[in-house]
């Protein structure tokens, strides 16, 4: 192994924790990755009518935003939707 | 009056047993009088740890339907004063005991005159039945958990559980069987990253040892010896009475440098 590697490498502990973080957003908010996909059609849809959107771009996902003074995290709708035209979109 | 604290986990073979029987027999060793109820009905195994298990005669279920008072099931361990067993049934199923039967049997020991200051319960693994007994009267919670995904998404599961059900705030975290070695290579969470996760007060940290092995062997818990997890969960005792014991170096050597330092307090 080259010292390239040593720096390189990922210990697995940081492969589990981002895992676990992952998981327990959708353990505790009971919100399947079915549900989760049902949610991010029916926001394009919504978003679609009003604007040309960056179907492949997008990213919604549920992560944890950590409350104020170390009081745990909250579950939080995260949605990045890139847009490609302002005035475009299937309303008109 | 007793207070009454479980020992849960959600995930099986995390050190539940091992620890309630440390933990109990600990707070004996530290004066105070103790009962520990085995809840694991039908998976007895607490008995077997404590090296009691030729002793039982009565057990949980003849109590909790009334066959026998609770001090008659009660098995006092001889080498240690002040520091009772009370076995659950081998052959019956979590079914046999009720929250509400349970939570009769916990207030006949409260108000029994020995007047003992703990109860310690070892909870089944699972959220079943059995979870929902040894939470009924519970004050307090000792989550124990290892530094594995499973084991840590079981513990935050057993966590919200136990907030729905009034201990939120009263959960205390054990990480179990740490290799400090694993840790230090980065293929192992480390306790804060288990408690980035949990968010739980941290009240002990105990390393994987083989002496466990051995004490399980011989049915002997080792709480308060010069091993590292036996002064581990001997600290876990004196925390529990409310004293600051900082966290030990789990990488010193059995017995010989026991440097206490404060690395892993907030």
């Amino acid at each position: 192994m080259s010292l390239l590697d040593l720096f390189k490498k990922k210990g697995s502990s940081e492969v589990a924790k981002d895992r676990l973080q992952f998981l327990l957003v959708s353990d505790r908010t009971n919100c399947s990755p079915e549900t989760m996909e049902k949610i991010k059609n029916e926001i394009i849809e919504v978003i679609s009518k009003y604007m040309d959107i960056d179907t492949d771009g997008l990213d919604i996902q549920i992560t944890s935003t950590p409350l104020e003074g170390d009081a745990g995290n909250v579950p939080t709708l995260f949605a990045n939707i890139p847009i490609k035209d302002m005035r475009g979109g299937s309303r008109e | 009056m007793s207070e009454v604290i479980v020992v849960t986990s959600g995930k099986g073979g995390v050190g539940k047993t091992t620890t309630t029987a440390n933990v109990g027999t600990g707070l004996a060793k530290l004066g105070k009088k103790v009962v520990m109820i085995d809840t694991d009905t039908g998976l007895r195994n607490l008995d077997v740890v404590l090296g009691l298990e030729n002793r039982i005669v009565y057990n949980l279920v003849d109590v909790a339907e009334g066959t026998v008072p609770v001090r008659k099931a009660m098995i006092s361990d001889k080498r240690c004063p002040n520091l009772y067993l009370l076995p659950t049934a081998q052959t019956r199923d979590k079914d046999a005991v009720t929250p509400e039967q349970m939570i009769k049997v916990l207030d006949e020991i409260k108000s029994d005159p020995e007047n003992f200051d703990y109860i310690i319960l070892d909870c089944p693994a699972g959220i079943e039945q059995g979870f929902k007994n040894a939470i009924a009267g519970a004050d307090r919670a000792l989550v124990v958990t290892t530094p594995e995904l499973s084991a840590i998404r079981d513990a935050d599961r057993i966590v919200g559980l136990l907030d729905s059900n009034g201990l939120r705030g009263k959960e205390d975290l054990i990480v179990n069987r740490i290799r400090v070695d694993m840790v230090k290579n980065g293929d192992m969470m480390s306790i804060d990253d288990v408690n980035d996760i949990l968010h739980l007060n941290l009240i002990g940290a105990v390393p994987d040892d083989e002496n466990i092995v051995v004490a399980t062997n011989k049915g002997q818990p080792l709480v308060g010896d010069d091993s590292l997890s036996g002064q581990a969960y001997f600290n876990i005792c004196k925390r529990i009475l409310g004293d600051s014991v900082p966290f030990l170096d789990l990488s010193s050597k059995n017995g010989f440098f026991k440097k206490l330092v404060s690395a892993f307090k907030k």
